[in-house]
């Protein structure tokens, strides 16, 4: 894995499980891998990887068993979505609205576009 | 698990190395010591494991006084030096002279990392080169165990594949009663590793945080002109644009770059430091 320069590791490293839980490659109640695996794969201190895991514990992503390790929430597919959402429109929106307001656009100009981008989408997917 | 008390240090009188220095050390961690040249790193290190003796002040580590070279003291500790010139037998027989120095020495382990760094098994030191010694070093300081371990620029001489094997190798195998202090000049290799930072400057040390503590003070981020922010503490042109490092005033978690933060600590020493008292 990579990790950008700009957001802090322990946060990539969430976003990576949480990529991993959306595609379905690892379900839910399975178990996660541990700490120090996750560590050796990612090149970082197994440290931040717990930090990450609390995150995610925190988020309802993930939760530990005692002595056994973390899992894979029941819900963890809709509560990445729910976060996923709110983050777009925390912090991906804005910038997105400022660079449309710097260039000069509308939001009716961009309309026939995206429609226009769902239906490829669609079409790509079936 | 290590403390300094008003340890000073000197090679001759008149020239303080190391000035009245107060240091804990944790368990579980990793520590990266910074700093220029001649700062004093070096020193301080063998301070903790018993090579140099402090002038004034104390030096504990895990209970023993290390100038007293104990028995006990010297098992749980390893020094990876910087420069190291090593005997003219294969690695076999190096494990069979030096391993029984250390109780915990863990085989297996040392096998496990040689093979990371693919190191072939049946070699004559003095054939391998320095950098493949150097990978030997380190396979055996990590396989003792060891709950001091302490390694003096251990990515100098390694080649860009083994600095990810490198990494690899700490990951895994960092215990919750062992604490590692790495000095370092090639920060970019290792921050990804680092629990700890610390800044050697003129016998003092001037930072330490953790870094957690130093994303929460600081944000690390890039801009594409200095207008567009308030203005930075420190910046640096970059490809494109600037890299910036500003008060973190809307709690954002930025990644550290270490590297950056060290040039900015030397340059803005009184606009950032102050950031970080207690």
């Amino acid at each position: 894995m990579e990790f950008n320069n700009t957001q802090a590791i322990y946060l990539q490293i969430a976003d990576y499980v949480c990529d991993r839980v959306q595609l379905r490659q690892w379900l839910p109640d399975a178990k996660v891998p541990s700490v120090r695996d996750l560590a050796v794969t990612l090149e970082v201190n197994p440290n931040t990887v717990m930090r990450s895991y609390e995150h995610l514990q925190q988020q309802g992503v993930i939760y530990t068993r005692r002595g056994m390790g973390y899992f894979v929430s029941e819900d963890a597919v809709k509560k990445i979505a729910a976060l996923r959402r709110e983050q777009f429109l925390q912090e991906e929106l804005p910038q997105f609205f400022r660079k449309m307001y710097l260039l000069g656009f509308e939001l009716d100009e961009l309309k026939t576009r995206y429609e226009k981008y769902k239906q490829q989408h669609a079409k790509s997917i079936h | 698990m290590i403390s300094l008390q008003d340890l000073t240090f000197s090679y001759r009188k008149g020239h303080l190395v190391l000035n009245n220095l107060q240091l804990h050390f944790e368990p579980g961690r990793i520590y990266g010591l910074l700093g220029k040249n001649g700062a004093g790193k070096s020193s301080l290190l063998y301070n903790i494991c018993g090579l140099l003796y402090p002038q004034a002040g104390q030096c504990q580590v895990m209970g023993f006084n290390p100038a007293k070279r104990q028995p006990a003291f010297l098992r749980q500790v390893y020094l990876l030096p910087e420069a190291f010139h090593l005997p003219d037998v294969d690695i076999d027989q190096y494990v069979r002279l030096y391993a029984p120095f250390y109780p915990g020495f863990d085989s297996a382990a040392f096998d496990r990392h040689l093979d990371v760094f693919e190191v072939p098994r049946r070699q004559q030191l003095h054939a391998l080169s320095h950098g493949q010694q150097k990978k030997v070093l380190i396979s055996f300081a990590l396989a003792t165990t060891a709950r001091i371990l302490i390694m003096d620029e251990p990515t100098n001489g390694l080649d860009i594949p083994s600095k990810r094997q490198f990494r690899k190798v700490i990951a895994g195998c960092l215990r919750e009663d062992q604490c590692m202090i790495i000095s370092t000049h090639q920060v970019k290799d290792l921050d990804s590793l680092i629990d700890e930072v610390l800044i050697l400057e003129n016998g003092r040390i001037i930072l330490k945080e953790p870094v957690t503590r130093i994303t929460e003070k600081l944000s690390f981020r890039q801009v594409l002109s200095l207008e567009e922010t308030e203005a930075p503490l420190y910046s640096e042109g970059a490809l494109k644009g600037y890299a910036i490092v500003a008060v973190n005033r809307r709690e954002e978690h930025s990644r550290l770059d270490m590297e950056m933060f060290f040039n900015a600590v030397m340059v803005e020493k009184e606009k950032i430091l102050p950031l970080f008292t207690r």
